[in-house]
């Protein structure tokens, strides 16, 4: 058993999975020599070789065109993109190509390949390093898009990415990266993608969360229990795509009340799907509109200001006392 | 500028740094590399292409030598001050001050000019306030506010996706029959970007008065140029593109002047884009959040401390007689007063404003907007912050 941070937890599971399978390759600017900018991929070109670790030229676009390549060739390639505001440079090649190929081929190539990329804000970075832009992958046919929220999940979670037939974009917290430690097991673990996790039980309100934002919200939950007497369930999503409605809907079905809070713009959010299928599902047992908490439909600013930016357990907290008001 | 750097021939100097020549797999050598190459100072500041030298006057050189010691103090400030915390990451410019320099001293203030995020130097030449690039690395979106003093693009952190807005301007430029051409530069990892090579085709197909820079400085975070490119002489692209190309040694201040001085003549008499590759180093960190002795070696950073492009223009500048060692003390303590300067100018500004950060994204806030900067607000009210 050790205690590992997110980073390290992923390195665990890429090592796991490249030695498990030798059709496992990672590639992405940086991950070679230096072992990716946040050390991710660390010790791992001189565990595998490069002919397995490929460090590439900076083109985001072609890091992910020629990983599809790769994986039409029966290969599974493990592309990081630095930081998620990089993906947009390969939005090209992850729509037309990542996504349908297997659909443009009738299954013949299925396209079994994770693109890694750290994504969020929190940790004071410059000008397009802590965009949320997941709405973007879930809003495309053909991807899966997953994201953990803590080093043994982030293990589990990029295993079954890795082994996942389909194309999985995988956005890891990075506010998250070195933020705690967790016991992750000796033994390799597997989580199945599209399954919620209810981290919380409770009975009043579900609180609904995924990735850094786990982090308010369970201390918005433990605030709201200790100073307000409001029992919170809390649900991890850690699947955007698929989605698991049957656990959020039986929460909600028992609760009557719900908020759902992510760091990216609100409009065509993540939370905004969330509430349409809650309403389609569970919409004879809401005592109350369900409510966000999200980021605003606004560029992620200049980091002095990032925290009043960013969702906080105090908006959280805000905007279940306004649910819990509906009577 | 000097009419001589303009009309000059195509000069035979070799600038021996980086491979010129790349083998094909067996069979031949194909000459890739097959692109002028200039360089007037060499690494001891002798003039080795007198007749590319601009023939400045000595205000000139000491203006040049001013705006190199400028940058390489404000950056070293700067790393201080973000190793004590008051600064985000950066990315340092040390090493490529006459890169910096050079390409910037032939423009006009009308000209435009569409830096990367490590031109620094460079911009404080081009009227940016000291003061106000700290405010900008500190993490205070007031610092992107444009200087009014020439036309300036602020520069984006993704890279290479400026290039082709410069290439923009540059058809706004044509279209509307202008005197103006645009500067712009980049990196030789950026040369790999996709958006890099669209925006060479379409000056070259428009013809329009750009001139694109790539400092070649050796390294893409951890990635040297041998692994970036197939050909590291990255001038040669402009063959393809149907660009002209030059190669220059940009750690010689005086060469980047002869380069980009007949570049931008180029471009302003309507000939269209032209391709200029300064060959420099980058001596300190990629930002201050990398550690570069994981993937290069000492004895290559010790090498290119003997190529330091201020020591040579000091030394060219001392053989003339333009400049002594007091003269030079006396000049690094001005300038380092003008930076301290700065700094207490940045620490007075330095205050945030939450509030504002709905204030730029449209002409007007549209309702739903309105309605989520309402919502915002009671949030920094409920924390006190307003
Ligand atoms: C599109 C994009 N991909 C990746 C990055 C992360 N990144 C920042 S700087 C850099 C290397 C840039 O190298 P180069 O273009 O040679 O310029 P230099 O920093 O050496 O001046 C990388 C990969 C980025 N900012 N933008």
């Amino acid at each position: 058993m050790s205690q590992l941070t997110m980073v390290e937890a992923l390195n665990l599971a890429l090592g796991e999975s490249m030695a498990a399978d030798d059709r496992v390759c990672i590639m992405g600017e940086d991950v070679g020599v230096n072992g990716g900018v946040f050390r991710v991929t660390k010790g791992l070109l001189e565990r595998f070789g490069a002919d397995r670790v490929l460090d590439t030229p900076l083109a985001e676009d072609s890091i992910i065109g020629t990983a599809v390549g790769m994986a039409v060739y029966g290969l599974k390639p493990v592309a990081e993109i630095q930081f998620s505001g990089f993906t947009m440079q390969a939005f090209d090649q992850i729509e037309q190509n990542m996504a349908r190929l297997r659909n443009r081929s009738r299954s013949r190539y299925p396209i079994s390949m994770v693109m890694r990329a750290p994504y969020g804000g929190g940790i004071r970075a410059v000008e397009h390093h802590s965009e949320s832009r997941e709405a973007y992958w879930a809003h495309t046919p053909g991807l899966k898009v997953v994201i953990p929220s803590g080093p043994r999940n982030a293990r589990a979670l990029l295993a079954a990415s890795i082994a996942d037939p389909d194309p999985v974009v995988f956005y890891e917290p990075k506010a998250v990266y070195r933020a705690f430690r967790e016991e992750v097991s000796e033994e390799p673990e597997v989580m199945e993608i599209g399954k919620a996790q209810v981290v919380r039980p409770g009975a009043d309100v579900t609180l609904i969360g995924y990735g850094a934002m786990m982090r308010p919200v369970l201390e918005a939950a433990d605030d709201l229990v200790e100073e307000h007497g409001i029992d919170v369930e809390v649900i991890d999503l850690l699947s955007i795509k698929p989605m698991d409605t049957q656990t959020l809907v039986e929460s909600v079905s028992k609760t009557g009340r719900c908020v759902v809070v992510h760091e990216g713009p609100r409009m065509c959010g993540v939370a905004a799907e969330i509430i349409a299928r809650l309403n389609e599902h569970a919409f004879e047992y809401l005592l109350a509109p369900i409510k966000r908490v999200t980021g605003f439909d606004i560029h992620f600013p200049y980091f002095q200001v990032e925290k009043h930016y960013l969702p906080d357990s105090d908006s959280i907290v805000v905007a279940v006392k306004e649910t819990m008001q509906w009577t | 500028m000097s009419p001589r750097s303009a009309n000059s021939t195509a000069s035979t100097a070799p600038v021996e740094n980086r491979p010129v020549r790349v083998d094909s797999n067996s069979v031949e050598t194909i000459d890739l590399g097959r692109v002028e190459v200039i360089r007037v100072l060499d690494e001891k500041g002798r003039v080795v292409d007198a007749a590319l030298e601009p023939g400045l006057p000595d205000d000139e050189l000491l203006r040049l030598y001013r705006g190199m010691v400028r940058s390489r103090r404000f950056d070293q400030r700067m790393l201080a001050m973000q190793r004590q915390g008051e600064m985000g990451t950066f990315a340092p410019g040390l090493g490529q001050e006459a890169t910096q320099i050079g390409q910037v001293y032939p423009m006009r203030p009308t000209d435009w000019y569409s830096p990367s995020y490590r031109s620094i130097g460079a911009q404080v030449w081009r009227g940016w306030t000291m003061e106000q690039l700290l405010l900008l690395w500190a993490g205070y979106f007031e610092g992107f506010a444009i200087p009014e003093v020439a036309n300036e693009l602020p520069f984006s952190i993704v890279i290479g996706s400026h290039v082709p807005v410069a290439t923009g301007v540059a058809m706004g430029i044509k279209v509307r029959k202008d005197d103006a051409v645009v500067v712009t530069n980049f990196g030789d990892g950026a040369s790999s970007q996709g958006v890099v090579a669209e925006a060479f085709n379409f000056a070259a197909v428009y013809k329009a008065p750009i001139v694109f820079i790539v400092e070649s400085n050796g390294w893409a975070i951890s990635t040297p140029l041998e692994k970036q490119a197939g050909n590291t002489v990255l001038a040669a692209r402009g063959v393809g593109f149907g660009i002209p190309a030059v190669r220059v040694d940009g750690n010689d201040v005086l060469g980047m002047i002869a380069a980009c001085t007949r570049a931008i003549d180029h471009a302003r008499s309507g000939r269209g884009p032209y391709l200029v590759e300064a060959v420099t180093y980058r001596m300190s960190l990629h930002t201050t959040a990398d550690d570069p002795k994981v993937y290069r070696k000492d004895e290559e950073v010790k090498t290119w401390e003997g190529k330091c492009p201020i020591l040579r223009f000091e030394s060219y500048l001392k053989s003339r007689d333009v400049l002594d060692d007091d003269a030079i003390a006396r000049i690094n303590e001005e300038i380092e007063a003008e930076v301290i300067a700065a700094r207490d100018r940045f620490r007075e500004l330095a205050v945030a404003r939450p509030e504002e950060i709905f204030d730029f994204v449209y002409e007007q806030l549209p309702a739903e907007l309105r309605e989520q900067k309402a919502e915002y607000l009671e949030r920094l009210k409920r924390k006190g912050v307003q």
